[in-house]
């Protein structure tokens, strides 16, 4: 199984992520440049928090230009999983891979908690390793990750399933206390919370890891069937 | 040439966390009589379209590809020829 960690100016949770899928899950990963455009010898697209392009403008705004991301769109049409943690995720909505939007926390503070979660739904290449409501914490470290999205996009999300992860305390003032959804094929997903920083015990928790799992154990149900 | 000036703020439905944030600082200065406040952002660019059509045409396809997210940002600009 081969990973891919786009590596954006800016980005500084990428090693965080290559770290998780080497040394805590035992596969392979490779970290690519944002200007790399073959993403064919790929199972899986990670897209990493940070600060890409220091969020000016809006936080990924410029990211979705970057030359990877058209080959990033392509490998989601595809159906092959993708995912975007934290940064990753406000470029997958500005892309337009995702619904919504990323707006700063009603605090506008930055915050940088454990936060307890409840997995929604746990029929997808990345949760399949959860219980459905089970209880998980990660950690959360962003200043904009307060979830916007208009009623009928709330409405629709509901209706397909499409909201995975939910803050049990909501931090940072998201819509129906939303912290991940998928698109409506399911096959990409975007997240606030930070489960590369969550797949050791001495790390604080090991929730993570389980969602790497997922995809792994998804892949290869695939590949059986 | 012509030079824009566009405009771009919160939609008016959705919470303006800095805006809100400014305006309790500004209450804590005693400003009391400000009701309400939103911050946007501002941009003047210069284009050297053809015509003014063309340039209005740049202006609001620039907005819609970048300048503004349209699910929780609205713009207005003003454009002239100089």
């Amino acid at each position: 199984m081969r990973f891919a960690v786009i590596s954006f100016p800016g980005s500084n949770c990428d090693r965080d992520l290559y770290y998780a899928i080497v040394d805590s899950l035992g596969e392979q990963a490779d970290l690519i440049s944002y200007t790399s455009t073959d993403l064919s010898k790929y199972d899986t697209i990670l897209i990493p928090g940070g600060f890409s392009y220091g969020d000016y403008l809006r936080s990924g705004a410029i990211a979705k230009f970057a030359p990877a991301m058209k080959s990033v769109k392509a490998f989601a049409a595809s159906g092959r999983p993708v995912i975007g943690i934290c940064n990753g995720f406000q470029i997958l909505t500005e892309a337009g891979l995702l619904p919504g939007t990323l707006q700063h926390n009603t605090n506008i503070s930055f915050i940088s908690e454990w936060e307890p979660l409840e997995v929604v739904n746990n029929k997808t290449p990345f949760t399949n390793q959860y219980q459905v409501n089970q209880k998980i914490k990660l950690p959360i470290a962003h200043g904009d990750g307060n979830y916007y999205c208009d009623d009928d996009t709330l409405k629709s999300l509901k209706q397909n399933h499409q909201i995975v992860f939910k803050y049990r305390n909501n931090p940072n003032g998201s819509v129906d206390d939303i912290a991940g959804i998928v698109n409506r094929k399911g096959n990409v997903l975007g997240m606030m919370p930070h489960p590369e920083r969550a797949t050791e015990k001495i790390l604080g928790g090991q929730d993570g890891l389980t969602l790497f799992q997922s995809i792994l154990n998804s892949i290869k149900v695939r590949s059986l069937s | 040439m012509y030079l824009a000036k566009i405009y771009v703020s919160h939609k008016k439905s959705i919470l303006d966390p800095q805006g809100e944030a400014i305006k309790s600082a500004l209450h804590r200065l005693n400003y009391n009589d400000v009701n309400s406040i939103t911050q946007g952002k501002y941009f003047i660019t210069k284009l050297d379209s053809q015509s003014k059509s063309d340039a209005d045409q740049t202006v609001r396809s620039i907005c819609k590809d970048l300048l503004v997210n349209q699910n929780m940002e609205t713009y207005q600009y003003e454009l002239k020829e100089v």
